[in-house]
């Protein structure tokens, strides 16, 4: 016979046998769940049109958005562009930042990463050079065009917007050509700091700064050209904004990335670049002193 | 070390929180012990800058603060320059930033005033302002407390607001957080941890002060 203890805990047994058969099937519904969440994950991982990460200066907004467009027509392999300040990102990626492939606003970051060995070498490409331009809003009472420089000492341009120049290449030309054009000391306390060069463009558009010293590829988007008037900065007034992609060793998708950066070489790429205010040759003009 | 971005930073949450103490007090009194139904709309209110990413304030302040909406041609009139760029603009977005910071404890601290008191107050021929000076406030003085320091440290570490309409001026709007964020972006990564770890001990400091009057480790009696 069988002591009251055992009966005891046979009886707990079969007490607790309904629930433990309840928490072994919830488990294999779970198991089951997480191998069909598993599959899916990887599937859609291994999914034929790849996906690329760019990380893109805030000047690119346009004419990068053409051609992903266009490149993701011709290839079916998506493009995701993230938008900042070059600086940012060269600090993003130095830490780690999962990009396939970083459009810089110059050529200093993209040749850091490749002398770093951050970079894939030899695919770093000048894909073209910026221009800066005055820009101020449709009813300014300042007609930039005309007057050039000597616009910005009106007494109507009270805040003027140029890109932050301790990290974003535009900022550093705004300051650049501001000093060669001899007005810099006489118009720093106007000058307000935009995070990156669209941010700038942001302080103007939105009315609360009266000026600000833009990139030629913010000012052709049809938004800016309805929005306000330029005069475009004499190319000689600053160092040349020589601009360069380069990939990056970490991207995971180095074949897309590849193919994408032989469509922004190719002549229609070329052309998205050009019609966006990007010209392909650096300007052979030596960086100006004071004139 | 930036000292001109701390002292900026310090000037700033001072202003900011004794302001929003004088905006807060009627207000939660007024929706503690306010009679409108319909209070619980404007409590919610109070409480949006709790949920909503600072870019939606930066954004809407950035378009208020501009030529084109009748308050940006006010202020126009009135400082005769725009809000944006200006300590004046930050310290109206932080107001806004920091308001719930402000209001709830004083809220939660007069809820926790007993009802019997203030009868007694009423009955024996005191006033409503009088009541709420003699009974209510010193009754609440922990909620007071915590107001005025989490509203002075939650302005200490604002960051999206016054990235959105500062302009990063230095000694004007380049705060604490804008400066820790620019020498991030520089890879000046030293500057940026002494800057930060200040400010870390900073609001450390701050909501150590608030636990402690919440417990009353300073009061004679009942430490809890």
């Amino acid at each position: 016979m069988k002591s009251p203890t055992h009966r005891q805990s046979a009886a707990a047994t079969q007490l607790l046998t309904p629930f433990r058969c309840h928490s072994l099937q919830r488990r294999t519904l779970f198991l089951r769940l997480g191998a069909a969440c598993l599959s899916f994950f990887l599937a859609a991982g291994a999914a034929s049109p790849a996906a690329i990460t760019v990380a893109a200066a805030a000047d690119l907004k346009f004419a990068l958005q053409d051609m992903a467009a266009q490149y993701e027509k011709q290839t079916g392999n998506t493009v995701s562009v993230t938008y900042g300040s070059s600086g940012n990102f060269y600090a993003q990626i130095q830490n780690g930042a999962p990009f396939d492939l970083f459009f810089s606003a110059d050529l200093d970051y993209p040749r850091q990463f490749e002398a770093a060995g951050l970079a894939e070498s030899g695919t770093l490409y000048q894909y073209g050079v910026g221009r800066l331009v005055l820009w101020v809003p449709a009813n300014s009472p300042v007609d930039v065009a005309r007057r050039g420089w000597d616009a910005l000492r009106d007494p109507a341009i009270r805040k003027i917007a140029i890109a932050n120049p301790t990290h974003a290449p535009y900022g550093r030309a705004a300051v650049a050509a501001l000093k060669s054009a001899g007005i810099y000391d006489q118009i720093t306390a106007k000058l307000v700091y935009g995070e990156n060069i669209s941010q700038a463009a942001q302080f103007v558009e939105s009315g609360n700064a009266d000026a600000g010293l833009l990139a030629l590829a913010l000012a052709l988007s049809p938004h800016m050209q309805q929005a306000g008037k330029f005069w475009s900065v004499p190319a000689a007034a600053h160092p040349p904004l020589q601009q360069a992609a380069i990939m990056l060793k970490s991207s995971p998708n180095k074949k897309a990335a590849r193919a994408f950066l032989e469509f922004v070489k190719s002549p229609a790429g070329r052309a998205i670049l050009e019609k966006h205010g990007f010209s392909s040759l650096a300007p052979a003009a030596p960086p100006a002193k004071t004139p | 070390m930036n000292l001109q971005a701390l002292l900026l930073s310090l000037r700033l949450a001072a202003v900011v929180s004794v302001l929003l103490l004088g905006i807060s007090l009627p207000l939660a009194a007024w929706l503690v012990f306010g009679r409108w139904r319909g209070r619980f709309l404007l409590e919610a209110l109070v409480a949006l800058p709790l949920v909503l990413p600072p870019t939606v304030l930066g954004f809407y302040l950035l378009v208020l603060m501009g030529p084109r909406t009748p308050f940006g041609r006010l202020c126009q009139a009135l400082f005769g320059h725009g809000l944006a760029f200006t300590f004046e603009g930050l310290v109206v977005g932080s107001l806004l930033y920091s308001l719930p910071f402000a209001v709830q404890p004083l809220v939660s601290a007069f809820r926790g005033v007993d009802r019997a008191l203030l009868d007694a107050s009423f009955v024996l021929g005191a006033s409503r302002l009088r009541t709420f000076r003699r009974v209510i406030l010193p009754l609440s003085f922990s909620g007071l407390v915590t107001a005025l320091v989490l509203s002075f440290a939650h302005t200490l570490g604002e960051f999206g607001v016054v990235l959105m309409v500062g302009g990063n001026l230095p000694g004007i709007t380049r705060t604490v957080s804008i400066a820790i964020y620019d020498s991030a972006q520089a890879l000046d990564y030293a500057a940026a941890n002494r800057l930060a770890l200040l400010l870390l001990l900073l609001s450390f400091t701050a909501l150590s002060v608030v636990y402690a009057v919440n417990r009353r480790v300073w009061s004679p009696w009942s430490p809890r």
